[in-house]
């Protein structure tokens, strides 16, 4: 199967440095302290901010700092293949602990003692890059909750197909079983919070997909960036006063 | 971009338009120029020696913001006003909670705050209105005071070692009955010298919770609980009301008119009208549409539907246009 045409073309018809449509939505759960919709080509995932909160558990409260919980979900109807999984599955244990760890190291923890934030991730369309999809989205329901942070974590995938480094893969791309590179990093401190690998890569040919990821990663920070701020000044201008 | 979540018709949808940008422009300039978000750098004259408050924080010399809001400058001090986000309490405030947890000596609150808020048995009146030591009797009796899920109303003390403290001194402190309970977000009320309305053409109460609890509930005379409390001391009765009583006697006590309670509907409409426009919650704004609802003979219900979301944006749009040119 060819993944690249020799005109440069991907199967989406994208260049292989071009992005996905991206779209973002803030405040699509009412009930939540914060809450986005985040979409990447045909992957939609929302996210749900609660806290911070008292710690319900008494005896995981951390005296210092917030206690950050995260739970991640795919829909049922989210994939091609309808499937029925338990909710403690590997990979839904393993994205939870890295979108957690992700925003534990860009939340200001220490300002929230002894509280709790939860945050509630579900893909309701998957299609490649549902990682990055997810923490942009819980990125995105964090800023609106009025949670302190240190950055916007943004996050992006890369791959490498038919000798040739191609951005923001989609479900066929991340299925031929090239190396995928999921990457995250704080555009602002420009530090790199997340590496995620797959399949082998040599290492020159790993720092120039690296590179196109961080690239994605400051384009999604730049949109990131303008739909907060454009919500910011809606709060402020219907507020009145 | 935050939609409003409405099932808005075509018409109402350009109308609704119309009236936001209204809205916006009539809007400060220098509020929507001073609107930044997360890791947004802040420019300040370093030769002054700012003070970095609330919201920003200190990165290679340089001040970003560490929330979205608007940018306060108040002297030497510079902090970010954050939009979204949970109360932050001050002391003084008037907040409104409800109960969690019944302790040992101490109530736990829920203010919409990070943790929970404590009230101490020691920190509040007791409902006879006598003034003495706290017992052992006492602390047995604290479920007859409060319970869980009662509403609560109480006055921010501060913060102990042990979390933030609530007291409830005064008569118009206490347990809210008869009426209902809303959250908005906090950003939405306004602090202000009086939070306590009563709406004497309605005989309702009003309380606005600087925590975005809001109430809505039948008048209470303070004068009346002390003229009670007489009435009870006199009559030996027991010191706590009897929440098992379901006489006659107590239903009635307890009843409160169908036109009363029509119009507590209304006037939590009114508030849920406003919160769900984003516009900010005062006593003048809330009055004005159970006014506008009243001269429309609109059913309570109705207040919800989109309709008349639409013409209360309107509205608001024109009264702060004449606000506006008057200034």
């Amino acid at each position: 199967m060819e993944y690249v045409s020799p005109e440069g073309l991907r199967l989406d018809g994208r260049r292989p440095m071009e992005m996905r449509q991206i779209r973002a939505e803030i405040g699509a759960v009412s009930k939540a302290d914060g809450s986005a919709i985040f979409e990447m080509g045909n992957t939609k995932v929302i996210a749900a901010v609660y806290g911070p909160r008292e710690v319900q558990n008494r005896n995981q409260q951390i005296s210092s700092h917030a206690l950050v919980r995260c739970e991640y979900s795919m829909a049922n109807f989210s994939t091609g293949d309808r499937m029925r999984k338990p909710k403690g599955d590997r990979r839904s244990t393993e994205i939870s602990l890295v979108i957690r760890q992700t925003m534990e190291a860009c939340i200001l923890t220490h300002l929230l003692p002894r509280s709790q934030i939860d945050i509630y991730v579900q893909v309701l369309q998957a299609d490649g890059g549902t990682r990055s999809a997810c923490i942009n989205a819980a990125t995105l329901a964090l800023a609106d909750a009025g949670i302190p942070m240190r950055d916007l974590v943004t996050s992006c995938s890369a791959g490498y197909l038919n000798s040739t480094p191609l951005l923001d893969l989609n479900y066929v791309e991340d299925s031929a079983g090239g190396p995928d590179v999921t990457l995250g990093i704080l555009p602002k401190l420009d530090k790199v919070t997340l590496l995620q690998m797959d399949s082998k890569l040599p290492i020159d040919i790993l720092e120039n997909v690296m590179q196109l990821a961080i690239e994605g990663c400051k384009a999604i920070a730049n949109y990131i960036r303008e739909v907060l701020l454009e919500n910011t000044k809606q709060l402020e201008y219907r507020r009145g006063v | 971009m935050r939609e409003i979540q409405l099932p808005l018709s075509q018409t109402q949808k350009v109308r609704l338009q119309k009236a936001l940008e209204q809205l916006e422009s009539l809007s400060t300039k220098v509020n929507s120029d001073a609107s930044v978000i997360i890791a947004d750098s802040i420019h300040v004259n370093h030769e002054d020696g700012v003070l970095k408050g609330h919201g920003t924080a200190d990165l290679n010399g340089e001040v970003v913001a560490t929330l979205c809001g608007v940018v306060e400058r108040v002297n030497k001090l510079v902090y970010v006003r954050a939009l979204r986000s949970r109360y932050k309490p001050e002391v003084g405030d008037i907040v409104i909670g409800r109960v969690v947890e019944v302790a040992q000596k101490r109530w736990r609150l829920e203010i919409n705050y990070n943790q929970d808020a404590v009230l101490l048995l020691s920190s509040m009146n007791m409902p006879d209105g006598v003034q003495r030591r706290r017992t052992a009797v006492d602390e047995l009796n604290m479920r007859c005071i409060f319970e869980e899920n009662d509403v609560v109303c109480a006055e921010v003390r501060g913060f102990q070692h042990d979390g933030l403290h609530l007291q409830a001194r005064s008569r118009k402190y206490g347990k809210l009955n008869r009426g209902q309970l809303l959250t908005v977000p906090p950003y939405l009320v306004k602090r202000q010298k009086q939070h306590f309305h009563h709406l004497e053409e309605f005989g309702i109460d009003l309380i606005l919770g600087c925590n975005g609890f809001i109430w809505v509930g039948e008048h209470v005379e303070a004068k009346d609980d002390m003229i009670e409390d007489q009435v009870s001391q006199s009559d030996s009765q027991v010191l706590f009301p009897n929440k098992n009583c379901v006489s006659l006697e107590e239903q009635e006590k307890n009843y409160t008119i169908l036109e009363t309670r029509k119009y507590i509907s209304r006037a939590a409409n009114a508030v849920r009208v406003l919160s769900t426009l984003g516009f900010n919650i005062t006593l003048e704004i809330i009055k004005g549409i159970i006014d506008l609802s009243l001269s429309m003979n609109l059913d309570i219900h109705d207040m919800l539907g989109s309709e008349f979301c639409v013409l209360v944006a309107e509205k608001e749009a024109e009264r702060r246009s004449s606000m506006k040119k008057r200034r």
